[in-house]
């Protein structure tokens, strides 16, 4: 099993070798990197570049670890016992079963996907460490001990909202996606827009880094902006010379896709004076 | 194996543990990269450095060990030649084809040829290239290193005639993520939200099932009981230095301005000009207009509170130590006292400094509010923030 990216993934070489370190030594892999530089997606590629299942469980800040084990439904096995229900009898009624169970419990190996991880509670990787070390758990309720029938490959994402703990690191590989540079970008594009012109792809790519390089942005657009705007472009069938930007156009066309922030937009307009003033 | 670097990479102060190191090892054993030293280093990264902030450092370790590496001489492949002959066979045996395995046999086994070329290395005095018999570059023999036989043996190639000189770990791409350097809105984040506390305070709003059951059985009927939601009960003010010698800093500032607003639930922001005195102001551009006296911030925030302090501490030392110095208005009471009555106001305290930490003591000022702070003073970027929060906790 080896995973060198797909026709719809362009894999760097070191994303390459830390996805096929975590599968061939079935450990989970953290995934670290700007907002919309294809982590979630990294996860559903390997999936179908391996043809495997995919289970996605995505994390809220009220996530806590259990949810993705099971749940007991206390509340209806109360109510059912007040209506003299003869389902109370059966504890396992009661009992949802969570993500990662679903993971284990499949008959081939899966891409189990736990995304935002640094969402959650700062405790809530602590509280996984042994299902995903040894990929079993053990339901109190009924005294059952679930173990995976075959040890999913475990992908986690995270935006690095919170610092996770040692422990759990420990466990894991870890891949900080890099911002792609030039050539692995129009590859990228490429990839999404196989009949786009090079000349509009290059022109387009340039103003983009342009863009990316102004100091001071609060948001950069990312590769997952870049492949909306070209989307636009293309929509719109645009010329590489509507793209030229200068006088009164501070901006290229369609850079609603690119800049998702009126502060942003606001320095694009002082950057402007001043160049205006520089003349 | 590579014991050397893991010894190395501890003494970087790279938090690496053992059963990391074991599982680099076992990752090795499994061929996932096979004689390539991008692939190689690509693994031990993803297997050994789990920070993007750390992984500069790696790239630095990384470097210097593999630098020693190459700087081998002929002389102590030579002399280290006594390598477990199994492991060569194992080595040799995925590269050569079951026909070239017999052919090595039949001149005598691994041991001749080692034997061979433990001689042809001996024989050999002058620097020789191309060919297919001698020990050098470029050739066609099983021994040296560039040649058209990659499966031979590589001895001491040297990166300066490689085309390729630049390696991807000297490229040290990640450098930006060092934390010693300075931070983005991000970092910031991710530093204050060290400082939360989880505390149930409230309304009692969050059913709590345990004790439902509980009172339930324990009543016959069913009776919810409810219990506090868990919030983040941390409380901070926090006083900006601006205008004068802070202007510089004045974009930086706001940065962790911006990212602290939305870490906190009660954070409290007030701004003064060099010196803490008994005015200060919420809005900049109203500072004349609409002062709050520092009193009534005292009398407002109880020790609960955190108190962080963000300013360059550059200033005229009297600014700090004589009645009246102040540069803005006459002060009546010396900046000291009214410093050390907001430390005696929040216990748990702490000043942020914008400079460059080399730049602290050129200015006298500096020292004195060091000291009114007893030493708590960090600079601002992720391992000062860091520092701030362990004393403020």
């Amino acid at each position: 099993m080896k995973f060198l990216g797909t026709k719809d993934y362009i894999s760097t070489e070191d994303l390459s070798v830390a996805v096929n370190a975590s599968i061939t030594l079935e450990k989970p892999l953290l995934v670290k990197g700007e907002p919309g530089t294809g982590k979630t997606e990294l996860a559903r590629q390997i999936a179908s570049s391996l043809k495997l299942k995919i289970i996605e469980w995505n994390i809220k800040s009220t996530t806590k670890a259990q949810q993705g084990l099971y749940e007991y439904d206390a509340v209806s096995r109360l109510r059912d016992s007040q209506l003299k229900d003869k389902k109370i009898n059966n504890i396992s009624n009661y009992i949802k079963k969570g993500k990662i169970w679903n993971a284990f419990e499949l008959k081939d190996k899966c891409v189990l996907l736990i995304d935002e991880i640094d969402k959650a509670d700062i405790e809530f990787p602590n509280d996984l460490l042994q299902e995903l070390d040894r990929m079993e758990f053990y339901v109190y309720e009924t005294g059952e001990l679930i173990k995976a029938n075959n040890r999913p490959i475990v992908i986690i994402t995270s935006n690095n909202e919170k610092e996770l703990p040692e422990a759990f690191l420990r466990r894991c590989f870890f891949h900080y996606i890099k911002f792609p540079e030039i050539e692995t970008l129009s590859k990228i594009i490429e990839v999404h827009f196989p009949n786009i012109k090079k000349k509009l792809l290059d022109s387009a790519l340039q103003k983009f880094f342009e863009i990316r390089d102004v100091p001071g942005l609060k948001k950069k657009p990312s590769t997952s902006e870049a492949l909306d705007w070209i989307k636009l472009l293309l929509v719109d069938d645009l010329d590489p010379a509507d793209l030229k930007v200068g006088g009164k156009k501070i901006l290229p066309k369609m850079y609603g896709a690119l800049i998702k922030n009126e502060q942003d937009i606001k320095l694009f307009e002082q950057l402007a004076f001043l160049s205006r003033n520089n003349d | 194996m590579f014991l050397d670097f893991l010894i190395k990479m501890k003494e970087s102060k790279l938090p690496v543990s053992l059963s990391e190191f074991l599982t680099f090892l076992d990752s090795l054993q499994f061929n996932i990269v096979e004689f390539d030293i991008n692939k190689f280093y690509y693994l031990a990264r993803t297997s050994l450095i789990k920070d993007e902030k750390l992984i500069d450092k790696f790239d630095i370790v990384f470097g210097e060990y593999f630098k020693a590496i190459e700087k081998i001489e002929l002389d102590d492949v030579l002399n280290s030649l006594s390598i477990p002959k199994d492991w060569l066979e194992k080595v040799l045996s995925k590269h050569f084809t079951k026909k070239e395995m017999e052919s090595i046999k039949s001149q005598g086994g691994i041991d001749k040829l080692i034997e061979k070329f433990k001689k042809r290395l001996e024989e050999q005095k002058k620097r020789h290239q191309g060919g297919n018999k001698w020990i050098g570059t470029s050739g066609t023999s099983p021994f040296g290193a560039y040649g058209y036989n990659p499966e031979g043996i590589r001895i001491g190639q040297d990166s300066r005639i490689n085309g390729k000189a630049i390696k991807v770990w000297d490229k040290r791409i990640f450098k930006d993520f060092d934390s010693s350097n300075e931070l983005d809105t991000r970092g910031f984040q991710v530093a204050l939200k060290r400082l939360r506390q989880w505390a149930k305070t409230g309304l009692n709003e969050e059913l709590d099932l345990d004790e439902t059951i509980n009172n339930t059985s324990k009543n016959g009927y069913l009776d919810i009981t409810t219990k506090k939601e868990r919030e983040n009960s941390i409380k901070i003010v926090l006083f900006f230095d601006v205008g004068g010698s802070m202007d510089y800093h004045v974009q930086k500032v706001e940065q962790l301005f911006a990212a602290s607003r939305n870490v906190f639930k009660n954070l409290n922001y007030f701004y003064f000009h060099n010196c803490l005195y008994e005015d200060v102001w919420k809005k900049n551009d109203r500072r004349w207009e609409e002062r709050i006296s520092t009193h009534d911030i005292f009398r407002t925030f109880n020790k609960d509170y955190k108190c962080i302090f963000v300013g360059d501490a550059s200033m005229s030392p009297y600014e700090i130590l004589v009645p009246g110095a102040g540069n803005e208005h006459y002060n009546h009471e010396s900046g000291k006292i009214w410093l050390e009555r907001a430390i005696k106001n929040w216990p748990s305290n702490v000043w942020i400094n914008p400079l460059p930490k080399n730049y602290w003591d050129m200015s006298h000022s500096n020292g004195i509010i060091k000291e009114i702070f007893s030493n708590k003073m960090v600079s601002l970027n992720l391992k000062g923030l860091e520092e701030a929060m362990k004393l403020l906790s």
